[in-house]
């Protein structure tokens, strides 16, 4: 895949911008704060949805304005397509592929796009919401049809969560074994729909793990890296190893968990038991990397993930090739070692699309294509 | 960007749903320019529509009587009811002449986030519809959302323990439509629901 034109309309710091790129290497060449990270996140953004910077679109907007427009073609085979979105302040976002309106689901089956950025690093060292998120992604950038799944299981975590709430501040018997009532209603929702996106979780972790081990090998040689999933929301099973690997036997396995935690949830008016609790594990040389690695082994294990995607996205059976791979201002964070390991993977992807702010970060045998970004505005360098 | 009169009404047409800024401007700016008789004739009709129409005493389907149009009609199958979220859904239903029973709204979802229980609908009214024994088969047309369906669930299981079929409307493949356009949770959900051809 290849993206071959991008033009933002009042999108963060650009009031009107256009750049055609190239098959290959992409280097965008600028200052700290004048917009490149910008135009890595455009096109992360009309692949996923998803901005790697922030969790909302508001900042994505241009001061002073409710609207901004990413349009991008990008190239799939022999097709061009067109992408299309309209970030709304306050109304939904508007959709399109190829001129005609679209549902999210399908909108983000469209472009592939694999980013590796600064922030990244929490993957390694932060919350556990950032691994699911990376699992998520990926799950979704794999199968599609993940978004709804997941965003329906979020949705039925807010709703139990609130009616727990509720429970939890209700006085008098009668009114409480009501709501417990209720409750069981949504235990079911929860126990279907989360078992579903563990189901799912568990799948892409089987695929990905391999690819972890290897890409890790490649960027750090010497010591072994390995991925996990930890399902802490079952109080007796500390392993994925003990999960079974099937839909309807994971839904009745939450179920269990449901009952055994009912008094803890309504203590704490929290849900306890489900996937949004669940953490991934990720070792370098069978110690846990949160605790135990160094900083440079941190940076290693989190290009590992993502490169791992990469090779995950491209090696697919009904894979539409290569997703472009966004390296996002991470060459100034990489020793010599990992910038060549990841430059040799840069090179073989179908098309790559580098932020650095000086050029000589930038490994040599990737001076491609320059452009030059001034606040504002792009040019062509070179 | 406008003054008085005019800003009202903006405003207030903004709060309809499905009308966003732009088209509130542009009702307001139609209205503005239209006979005054005919702006009369609408107000007038959205002021009897609040004095006129109730709700059915029966099933809680908007009616200008004590009951409905359904409720008093006596070729209708009084062994069935379909519970519905909505008055509109019952439109719904009745276009397809399918359906000749009784209806009952429930008046929305259970939904926690918007703060609505069982208690909030007319769960309680439909027991009583239910206790003299008359009613053989009750049809749940709640919508095939997350709402709609722990609604369904609650609803079976409440009525799970009375003498009395309960079913759940099938959700499945659009008519006319092709399957390769279906999407994968409604095809999923078809297949799960498919039935045997008998031959």
């Amino acid at each position: 895949m290849q993206v071959l034109h991008l033009e933002l309309t009042n999108f963060r710091s650009y009031e009107a911008a256009e750049i055609t790129f190239a098959p290959g290497v992409n280097v965008l060449v600028g200052p700290n704060g004048v917009g490149k990270t910008n135009i890595a996140e455009a096109v992360g953004y009309v692949s996923t949805l998803n901005s790697h910077r922030v969790a909302a679109d508001l900042p994505l907007i241009r001061q002073g304005n409710d609207q901004a427009i990413v349009r991008s073609t990008f190239s799939r085979g022999q097709r061009e397509i067109q992408l299309e979105i309209a970030i709304n302040q306050g109304r939904a976002n508007r959709l399109q592929v190829s001129g005609s309106p679209v549902r999210a689901t399908d909108f983000i089956s469209q472009l592939q796009t694999v980013v590796f950025a600064p922030e990244d690093l929490s993957l390694v060292k932060g919350d556990p919401s950032d691994r699911r998120k990376f699992l998520d992604e990926v799950l979704v950038a794999r199968a599609p049809r993940y978004h709804s799944v997941k965003a329906d299981y979020d949705r039925v975590v807010k709703q139990r969560t609130t009616l727990l709430r509720s429970i939890a501040g209700t006085r008098g018997a009668s009114s409480r074994a009501g709501a417990e009532s209720t409750l069981s209603v949504w235990d079911d929702q929860l126990a279907a729909h989360g078992a579903s996106l563990l189901f799912g979780r568990l799948s892409l972790l089987n695929e990905i793990s391999g690819l972890v081990s290897q890409a890790y090998e490649h960027v750090a040689p010497g010591k072994s890296a390995g991925i996990a999933y930890l399902p802490r929301s079952f109080s007796d099973i500390p392993s994925e190893d003990s999960l079974p690997r099937n839909r309807q036997a994971l839904e009745e396995l939450l179920h269990k968990e449901i009952a055994l935690r009912r008094s803890e949830e309504f203590a704490r008016g929290v849900t306890v038991v489900g996937p949004h609790r669940d953490d991934v594990l990720l070792t370098i040389g069978e110690l846990p990397a949160k605790a135990y690695a160094s900083h440079g082994e941190c940076w290693s294990m989190a290009l590992a993930l993502r490169l791992a995607a990469f090779e995950l996205m491209r090696t697919l059976d009904d894979s539409v090739g290569d997703p472009v791979l966004i390296l996002d201002d991470v060459f100034a964070e990489l020793d010599s070692t990992r910038r060549k390991a990841l430059a040799q993977v840069a090179m073989t992807a179908e098309q790559t699309i580098i932020t650095a702010a000086v050029a000589e970060d930038v490994p040599a045998e990737l001076a491609a294509q320059q452009f030059v970004v001034t606040p504002g505005q792009v040019a062509r360098g070179n | 960007m406008f003054d008085g009169a005019i800003a009202d009404l903006v405003t207030e047409l903004g709060r309809l749903p499905g009308v966003g800024p732009k088209s509130a401007q542009r009702i307001a700016f139609f209205i503005l320019q239209s006979e005054e008789e005919d702006v009369r004739r609408l107000a007038d009709s959205m002021i009897t529509v609040k004095e006129k129409v109730r709700f059915c005493s029966e099933c809680g389907n908007v009616s200008e009587e004590e009951r409905c149009r359904v409720c008093v009609d006596d070729r209708r199958d009084r062994s069935m009811i379909c519970v519905v979220e909505e008055p509109k859904d019952i439109v719904a239903v009745e276009k397809t002449r399918e359906y000749r029973g009784l209806y009952h709204v429930l008046g929305g979802a259970i939904s926690p986030i918007d703060g609505v229980g069982p208690d909030d609908l007319r769960i309680r009214e439909l027991m009583t519809r239910l206790a003299d024994g008359r009613v053989a088969e009750v049809v749940i047309a709640t919508d095939p959302n997350l709402e709609g369906e722990a609604t369904a669930t609650y609803l079976a299981r409440l009525l799970g323990s009375m003498d009395i079929a309960v079913s759940r409307l099938a959700s499945g493949l659009p008519v006319g439509g092709d399957l390769e356009y279906a999407d994968e949770v409604t095809l999923g959900r078809a297949f799960a629901g498919r039935r045997r051809i008998e031959p």
